[in-house]
Order: C-alpha cells, then sequence, then structure tokens
C-alpha cells in the first residue's frame, strides 16, 4: 500500500507496550481487585446494613451508574486534590498525581457495577444454605464469609472477568488526563509522526485480539469451575 | 428433664396465622414425630425452635435456656441444636468431610485434627466413609441427606431437628436415611421429626403431634395416636396418607 509507512508500528513497539500497555494492565488489575472488593462491601451494606447504610449505599450505586465514565474522571481529577486537602487539614490541595486519581475513580466506579453482580450472585444461591448456615451455629458473618460468597464468587466470576474486560477497555479513557496508557501512547506515536491510520488501525487490533482472547478464557473457565449442586 | 419446652408459641405472617397457640415438651431421649397436613405450620414449627423462623407470642426454651432470654447467644445456642433439612442443604463448595468440618472449628473451636477426627468418625457411622473427599453433587440424594445429618452430628447437638428430612427424595433412597434415623434414635438421641413417614413413627417415636391449620390438635403416645384414640381430623389424615 502506497502512502503508508507501517513501519512506524515496529518502531514504537517498545514504547506501545512496555509502557502504554503496562500502565493499562496495572490500572486494569488493580481497579478490578479494589472494585471487588469495594463492591462486595457495597452489596453487603445494600443486603444487611440496615435501614440508613443499605440507602447510602444504594445511592451510591446508582449515581455512579447514571454518570458517564469521562465526567467521574475529570470531576475526580479536580476534587480529589481538595477532598484531600479536607481531610488531612492542609492550607492548599493536595498533589495527587494523575496516576493515583485515575486508579481511584476507576475502582470507585466499577464497584458500584461489581456490587450490583455480587448482589445478584447472592440472590441466586437458595435461602437454605443461609439458614444451614444459622443452624449449625455460624454467625451472620461467617456463613456469609465461609458459606455464602465463596459460593457466589465461584459462579460469578465469568460475569466479574467479562466486566473487567469492559474496564480494559474503558480505561482507554484516562487518555482525557494526558496519561499514557497503551491508547494513550499510540495517540502520542500518531500525533508526533503524522502516521494516525497505521496506529489506530494497530490500537484496534490488539484491543481486540486481547479482549478476544480474554472473553474465550472466561468461556473455558466457566465450564471448569461451574459448582455442582 | 425437658429439652424444648414450647409454650403458646404464636406467629403469624401479616395477618395470616401460621401457628396459633402450640405448646409441647419434648423430654430428653424423646423422639417425637409431628404430622399434619400441608401448610399446617408443622415445619415453620420445628423451626422456631433454633430461632430460624423468630415468634410473636409465646416462649420457647431449649435445654433450659430461653430463646428470648437476656443476653442469649443464638448462635451458641444452635450449635447444640442439629437441624437436617428437606433440601439436605449441604454446602456445595465444599468436600464433604469440609462440610463436616466448618462449623466444628469456627463455632465450637475445635482445631484441624479433632474436627477431622470426628468428621471422618462420623461418616463411617451413616457409611460415607469413601465419599470424604468427593463434592455433595457427585453423591445422590440419599447420600447427601445422610452426610447432612452427620453433619448436624458433628456438634454434638442435644437434639436433633428433621424437617421433612426425606420429602425430597427417590422412593429408592427413603430407607437409607431412615435407617440412620432409626439407629440414631435407639441410641437415644432426643429427635422432633417432621415427617409423613408413619412408618418411622410407628416404629421409633414415643409421641406423635398431629397439627392441623395452625395448631396442635393432638399430642399422644404412638400407641394411643395409632390405636384410634386420636382426633378425628387426625384420623382423617391418616385415612388419606395411609390409604394406598
Amino acid at each position: 500500500m502506497t502512502g503508508f509507512d507501517w513501519g512506524v508500528i515496529e518502531r514504537s513497539l517498545p514504547y506501545l507496550f512496555l509502557e502504554g500497555m503496562r500502565f493499562t494492565l496495572t490500572l486494569t488489575v488493580l481497579a478490578a481487585l479494589g472494585g471487588v472488593v469495594l463492591g462486595t462491601g457495597l452489596a453487603l451494606l445494600r443486603l444487611a446494613g440496615g435501614p440508613v447504610l443499605s440507602r447510602v449505599a444504594t445511592g451510591y450505586v446508582n449515581v455512579m451508574r447514571t454518570l458517564p465514565l469521562v465526567l467521574v474522571i475529570f470531576w475526580f481529577y479536580f476534587l480529589v486534590p481538595y477532598v484531600g486537602q479536607w481531610v488531612t487539614g492542609a492550607d492548599r490541595p493536595i498533589k495527587v498525581g494523575p496516576f493515583a486519581s485515575t486508579l481511584l475513580t476507576f475502582t470507585l466506579f466499577e464497584a458500584a457495577y461489581f456490587s450490583e453482580i455480587i448482589r445478584a450472585g447472592i440472590g441466586a444461591i437458595p435461602r437454605g444454605q443461609m439458614a444451614a448456615g444459622f443452624a449449625l451455629g455460624l454467625t451472620y458473618r461467617q456463613a456469609m464469609g465461609s458459606v455464602i460468597l465463596p459460593q457466589v464468587f465461584r459462579t460469578m466470576l465469568p460475569v466479574l472477568l467479562t466486566q473487567t474486560i469492559i474496564l480494559f477497555q474503558d480505561t482507554s479513557l484516562c487518555y482525557v488526563l494526558s496519561l499514557t496508557d497503551f491508547m494513550g501512547a499510540a495517540s502520542k506515536v500518531a500525533q508526533r509522526d503524522g502516521r494516525l491510520v497505521e496506529m489506530y488501525v494497530f490500537a484496534a487490533v490488539v484491543y481486540f485480539a486481547f479482549c478476544f482472547t480474554a472473553s474465550q478464557g472466561v468461556k473455558r473457565l466457566q465450564s471448569r469451575i461451574a459448582i455442582l449442586r | 428433664m425437658p429439652i424444648i419446652t414450647m409454650d403458646r408459641v404464636s406467629k403469624a405472617y401479616g395477618a395470616l396465622p401460621v401457628l396459633r397457640g402450640c405448646s409441647l415438651v419434648v423430654e430428653k431421649g424423646e423422639v417425637v414425630v409431628v404430622c399434619g397436613p400441608s401448610g399446617s405450620g408443622k415445619s415453620t414449627l420445628i423451626k422456631t425452635v433454633n430461632a430460624l423462623e423468630p415468634i410473636q407470642g409465646g416462649r420457647i426454651t431449649v435445654d433450659g435456656v430461653a430463646l428470648d432470654g437476656p443476653g442469649v447467644n443464638l448462635p451458641q445456642l444452635r450449635a447444640r441444636v442439629g437441624m437436617v433439612f428437606q433440601h439436605f442443604e449441604l454446602f456445595p463448595h465444599l468436600r464433604v468431610i469440609e462440610n463436616l468440618m466448618l462449623a466444628q472449628r469456627k463455632v465450637l473451636g475445635r482445631d484441624g485434627p479433632a474436627a477431622l477426627a470426628k468428621g471422618l468418625a462420623l461418616l463411617e457411622r451413616v457409611g460415607l466413609s469413601a465419599h470424604a473427599k468427593n463434592y455433595p453433587g457427585q453423591l445422590s440424594g440419599g447420600q447427601q441427606q445422610r452426610v447432612a445429618i452427620a453433619r448436624a452430628l458433628a456438634m454434638d447437638p442435644v437434639v436433633m431437628l428433621f424437617d421433612e428430612p426425606t420429602s425430597a427424595l427417590d422412593p429408592e433412597m427413603v430407607s437409607e436415611v431412615l435407617d440412620v434415623m432409626v439407629a440414631l434414635a435407639r441410641d437415644g438421641m432426643t429427635m422432633m421429626v417432621v415427617t409423613h413417614e408413619m412408618g418411622f413413627a410407628r416404629k421409633v417415636s414415643d409421641r406423635v403431634v398431629f397439627m392441623d391449620a395452625g395448631e396442635i390438635v393432638d399430642d399422644a403416645k404412638r400407641d394411643a395416636f395409632f390405636g384410634g384414640q386420636s382426633s378425628d381430623r387426625a384420623r382423617q389424615f391418616l385415612s388419606k396418607i395411609l390409604a394406598h
């Protein structure tokens, strides 16, 4: 093909993957882990947190799910320094790096989605399981921790991973803060070398390859970890 | 010495009463069978004994401890009351032996080796030693229910509650579960059993309680109950389930 310089891809591979993709994967994994932990907490608050806390958790989940992610990213980036100032009582807004701010944003945002998955998972466990736990003398906390949640994570793992694949794609939105994730790295090379078509085609191919492979893996996992009932 | 004392226990779901002033005493070593038509409240009644179903009126005492007493530790009390459910309710993500060990460790604070030894001994007793490492889903219904009995026994309960333990089983598996229950009764375990298995009631029960519409209609010695000294409603019920 004339007019295209596909060599630009090869030349920028180290930058794209060692910096860009590494950042993207780090952000995805950390935000997913944080999101699952926080999401589980939110789900438990909604189910058993009493009238006030469960309403707070519900409100939080609804707000997060009705806002566009890009807005939340901006919002946190500009707000977090002031919140930090208020919390620590400092004289001026504290400095929060864009990575910390983005990680916090994605964690808090994804937690809302993960909490809905966990809540659905808890609802799908037969009621008798909790009763059996109670009948053996387990406390609510013990029954939840040893009987219900392990089953929820097992059955919902494919859904949690699928949501994480979506998160992997969504992390590209952090380009709005000029961060060098994979997408950001590709854009920077594209702009610098004037190779927009080549770089954006390549970025699309890479995102497709990663997500397709991951979702095939999830499918295979799904049949392997199913709990026999 | 009474193990379970129920004194005018009542409960309603909204305006719908499910238990009306039920009084019942289960003495140590007694086997009491509770029967009655579906919807009569018998399952609800047995679940009030370990407070899985809260009550609105009356009083329940288990092994000398009132369920509504001040500072009562419900989990500790429940640990001493074994319960077997209609649908087994084994924990499907845990192996059979882990099902037997979980509460021993978490509730009774037994260490791993002690809980394991107890679990294996009880599996032996219900004839399922070979299945210790299997998952519940790999077992037949009858086997699962025997594991559930062993799991309850692992807590060294003072009384065992059975809530229709054979109702969800295929017919050919009923007897293996009943055999375990008969052996348990012969060993002197205090038992309260909600069941339609009148053969079991005839064979091992000391007393039969008949419930209808949330009330205890009959509470009679076994021989009196089956000897025709029961209420008309109980006789009607018996003739229906024994007709074929």
